[in-house]
């Protein structure tokens, strides 16, 4: 782990009010990355990750209450000004999102759209904004940049607008940058094309990433660092080979072993998990994934497991009866 | 009049089937002359991107879409000539499942009435022996009727609903079910569940399958053979495992390698997909794969590639099949 | 084996998404004075008031007293009885006209929706010419030359209010064909009778309600306004709109004359606004859950 970690999420809770009671979407989250690397956060719907990903950009809905520092580069995001906050967006802190049909302005030209943030945050005049905005378009590998400058969303397909929404995020050169879901809206050649682009874009930057997802194929073999949440926690976080080699959190195996691979024969019976994920505006006495658990023991049901270390520091899970293990290991 | 052919001719032949709409002045060519046949108690995979026409061409087999020519030939019966009653009855032996199960059930009907509906419509009175009938089907996807007949659809999860909308299906004991994605709309760790059932269902009620995704190793985990479809044509068609081991055509090889793999010693080359798949509105001529095929010449913009045998039972549509 | 989900038990007891929306205290409000006005409306014959019509020479203008509550109005006739018939005018026309639109309207908005092509051009086109007439013109007119009535009255609007809800109907109808549920029910050989019955009718049938409510205080204030000039229903039939014309010659004297039926006029009109305002809120989230 080289270096000082350049975003660090401390201790960050969020609930949300809703009709049907307290919604507790991030339960004590703790996360960090350095300068130049990659950060998998990994789970399914409803696990936290995305409100998660807000809470780091202090976009979260107004009725969500936040506990918790969110430190970035020496400030604490929750508790500065919203004046600095907003000049720490799209310049350092860079967001892509799922859908580039909604997160794109569908009624302003690209170029508009790229030329607007590199003057708000640049200070550029019309001119270099427009010769760094084509520059860009360029680099993200867009065909004929100058004509796509007055294009809108609509005339894009949802690779190129997705290449744009990065464009737009990278423009600023930020230290970091947040990729919630970004491939997964898109056909799969489009996908690999999307992540290399990333990858490639980071190396050159130096750039931090997070890389938001529920494709544990997506994280394999583009991250260093791998989160897996469930039920808004952290439950096993660990260097991306360890995580794959040696995981120690069931849901983790579990998730593993549900997904259909390549070389799994066909109408072979998949392990699947079975229940599913929990309410959480019901939360459980115990470990969430108790009740989906083979390996459970009564433990499990009544007291929640606390992040613990593995082999080495940078591996951790939170589970009272981890695999790999005989017997259960007192946490 | 129903024929019934033999039982060793395929259940479902389609011939040569043309599927075009016209959208804003233009027109889009969502099928171009496929042809495919699929034999009784197996499971055809059709795979492809997104835009290539598979969703189409399952409706169109259930005839809910409008095709400009070709034949689909259900158990010999001619569906694209059949009207009225005749088409109604055959309805009832054919089905299909949706991507996102919760739009494809009626918000404000009871699950009960909702899984009895294609009982009604097929004329079964008895409102004891429909609620038996419903009973078991419920029962069969793994889900208490108890519990669940009296309730709406929002009450229910993404999984649940998919397994009431395979109950729906299953109540009139179907031959031939059609899965237009049907696990795509789910959570990773229900997908395999909902996989699972099916497979169980195909051997329990001894169903043939369709089953479109977009998702290759999904669709490699249910099927016999495998069909790949690109801008409205078929690309290869084979045995499953055959296939992915030794694809013929180039784009089978591109989706193939495009696939993330959950294994963090394969760091993922730089792939070799080039540009953007083009529009239905004007594909290329001849192979319309050639505008991103590394291996493409003058031919393959002059000719349409027809599908011919690179190996047992495999077909490929090339005119540089790789193998 | 496929994984059996008899947890069931648990998730389902909780029953998520009861209609737990906190419906405040101004639209039960708004109900009792509804429910009030109904009870007085139907029951006005056999409540203890004198009747509407007879004259009190004089006794005109009279102020609240024991005999007349709210007193009476420039003939003598007794204002809370008058106010009571009244409300009977308001709540026939006010019910019945918008009644004919979300029949007729809702209907042609479903088939037109529904089947689209060119039938759905011409019953757009139809309703289109329907709308760019002037409506007021078209009522005089109608009434100029059938005469002044209850029946005519209603009928007119009625036909008036036949665009709007078949605007309601028709896009809502639009949306829903294109989900899947309308196309599972299409691939199970349904007829399209049963699909406009079975499948879309109750999903179209909540907005038009909601939208209902709003006609039907539409309704109740344009009825009143005619009766307001003298145009409305004839004398000496009183609805609101008539007493508040009446009333325009005694307010230096006797503001109440004009001010008690703009009021009782005024909360029902915002009664049935805020029940179909809160009925339309309440059928739109429902797809969206949390």
């Amino acid at each position: 782990m080289s270096g000082e970690a350049l975003l660090s999420v401390e201790d960050v809770v969020v609930d949300l009010p809703t009709p049907r009671g307290n919604l507790r979407a991030v339960d004590r989250v703790n996360l960090s990355v350095g300068a130049g690397r990659t950060l998998g956060v990994v789970g399914e719907s409803g696990c936290g990750k995305t409100m998660l990903s807000r809470a780091v950009l202090q976009l979260l809905p107004k009725k969500a209450k936040l506990r918790g520092r969110v430190m970035f580069d020496g400030q604490d995001l929750v508790s500065i000004d919203w004046e600095s906050l907003r000049k720490l967006r799209g310049r350092s802190l860079a967001v892509v999102f799922q859908d580039p049909m909604t997160s794109l302005n569908p009624v302003l030209t690209i170029g508009t759209q790229l030329i607007e943030t590199l003057q708000e945050h640049l200070e550029l005049d019309l001119a270099a904004a427009r010769r760094r905005s084509i520059e860009l378009l360029a680099a993200v590998g867009i065909p004929a940049p100058e004509q796509r400058l007055l294009q809108y969303p609509h005339q894009l397909s949802g690779g190129m607008r997705q290449r744009v929404a990065i464009a737009i995020a990278l423009s600023c050169e930020p230290k970091l940058l947040i990729a919630d879901e970004p491939t997964t809206a898109l056909d799969v050649t489009i996908q690999a094309q999307i992540l290399d682009l990333l990858a490639r874009e980071q190396r050159r930057r130096h750039m931090a990433m997070i890389l938001i997802t529920h494709d544990l194929g997506v994280v394999a073999g583009r991250t260093d660092e791998v989160a897996v949440m469930y039920a808004g926690r952290v439950v096993e976080r660990a260097p991306t080979p360890a995580l794959f080699k040696k995981m120690r959190m069931p849901y983790t195996e579990a998730l593993l072993a549900a997904i259909p691979k390549l070389d799994t024969a066909p109408h072979t019976v998949l392990p699947a998990i079975s229940g599913r994920p929990p309410d959480p505006t019901r939360p459980m006495k115990g470990c969430s994934f108790s009740p989906r658990c083979r390996y459970a023991v009564a433990r499990c049901h009544g007291e929640k497991p606390e992040l613990t270390e593995a082999e080495t520091p940078a591996h951790q899970y939170a589970c009272f009866h981890p695999i790999e293990i005989p017997d259960a290991v007192p946490a | 009049m129903m024929l019934q052919s033999s039982p060793t001719d395929p259940l479902l032949k389609v011939e040569n089937l043309v599927v075009e709409y016209v959208v804003g002045g233009k027109t889009v060519h969502a099928v171009s002359n496929v042809s495919l046949e699929i034999a009784r108690g197996e499971t055809l995979g059709l795979v492809g991107e997104s835009g290539c026409g598979k969703s189409t061409l399952g409706r169109a087999v259930l005839q809910l879409r409008q095709a400009q020519s070709g034949k689909v030939l259900f158990d010999g019966n001619d569906l694209t000539a059949m009207r009225g009653e005749a088409m109604r009855k055959m309805r009832q032996r054919v089905q299909l499942i949706f991507q996102d199960p919760i739009a494809s059930l009626n918000p404000r009907r009871r699950i009960g009435d909702i899984v009895a509906e294609p009982l009604v419509i097929a004329g079964i009175k008895d409102p004891e022996q429909r609620k038996r009938m419903v009973s078991d089907v419920l029962t069969a996807v793994g889900l208490d009727p108890a519990l669940v007949m009296g309730r709406l659809p929002h009450e229910f999860s993404g999984g649940q609903c998919q397994r009431i909308c395979i109950a729906r299906a299953l109540v009139l004991n179907p031959d031939f079910i059609i899965c237009d994605e049907p696990v795509s709309a789910l959570d990773v760790s229900i997908r395999a569940q909902i996989l699972n059932l099916l497979e169980e269902m195909k051997a329990r009620y001894g169903l043939t399958l369709l089953f479109i995704a977009h998702d290759l190793a999904v669709v490699k985990a249910v099927s016999d053979r495998v069909a790949v479809m690109y801008l409205g044509r078929l690309c290869e068609v084979g045995p499953s495992e055959q296939l992915f081991a030794k694809p013929a055509h180039p784009y089978t090889a591109l989706l193939i390698e495009a696939i993330p793999v959950p294994d963090p010693d394969m760091r993922p080359a730089e792939s070799v997909a080039v540009g953007e798949p083009p529009s239905p509105i004007a594909p290329p001529s001849g192979c319309r794969f050639r505008t991103r095929c590394p291996r493409a010449d003058a031919k393959c913009a002059a000719e349409v590639p027809e599908l011919r045998a690179v190996a047992p039972g495999q077909y490929a549509a090339c005119h540089h099949p790789l193998t | 084996m496929a994984t059996l989900e008899l947890d069931l038990a648990e998730e389902a007891v909780s029953a998520p998404t009861r209609k737990g929306r906190r419906l405040g205290v101004l639209f039960w409000a708004a109900i009792g004075w509804m429910l009030f006005v109904f009870a007085l409306a139907i029951f006005a014959t056999v409540l203890p008031i004198p009747d509407p019509t007879t004259m009190d020479m004089l006794e005109r203008r009279a102020p609240f007293s024991a005999l007349h509550w709210l007193g009476t109005d420039g003939l003598g006739r007794d204002e809370l009885s008058r106010l009571i018939y009244g409300a009977r005018i308001s709540l026939v026309v006010g019910l019945c006209a918008p009644m004919i639109g979300l029949t007729v309207g809702g209907a042609l908005g479903m088939l037109s929706g529904y089947f689209g092509g060119r039938f759905g051009s011409f019953v757009v086109g139809v309703m289109d010419v329907l709308l760019a007439f002037p409506p007021l013109i078209l009522v005089l007119a109608v009434i100029a030359y059938v005469g002044q009535s209850i029946l005519n009255l209603t009928l007119i609007l009625g036909v008036l209010g036949i665009p709007a809800f078949m605007r309601v109907a028709r896009a809502a109808t639009l949306t829903l064909s294109r989900r899947e549920f309308v196309i599972a029910a299409q691939a199970l050989g349904a007829s399209h009778a049963r699909i406009l019955i079975r499948e879309l009718l109750p999903n179209v049938i909540l907005p038009l309600f909601a939208f209902f409510l709003l006609g039907v205080a539409i309704t109740i204030v344009v009825e009143g306004s005619l009766s307001f000039l003298g145009l409305g229903v004839p004398p000496p039939i009183s609805s609101w709109g008539s007493m508040i014309g009446e009333g325009r010659e005694s307010l230096d004297v006797a503001p109440r004359l004009a001010f008690m039926p703009a009021i009782a006029m005024f909360l029902t009109v915002l009664s049935f606004n805020l029940v179909g305002d809160t009925l339309r809120a309440l059928t739109d989230p429902r797809q969206g859950a949390l």
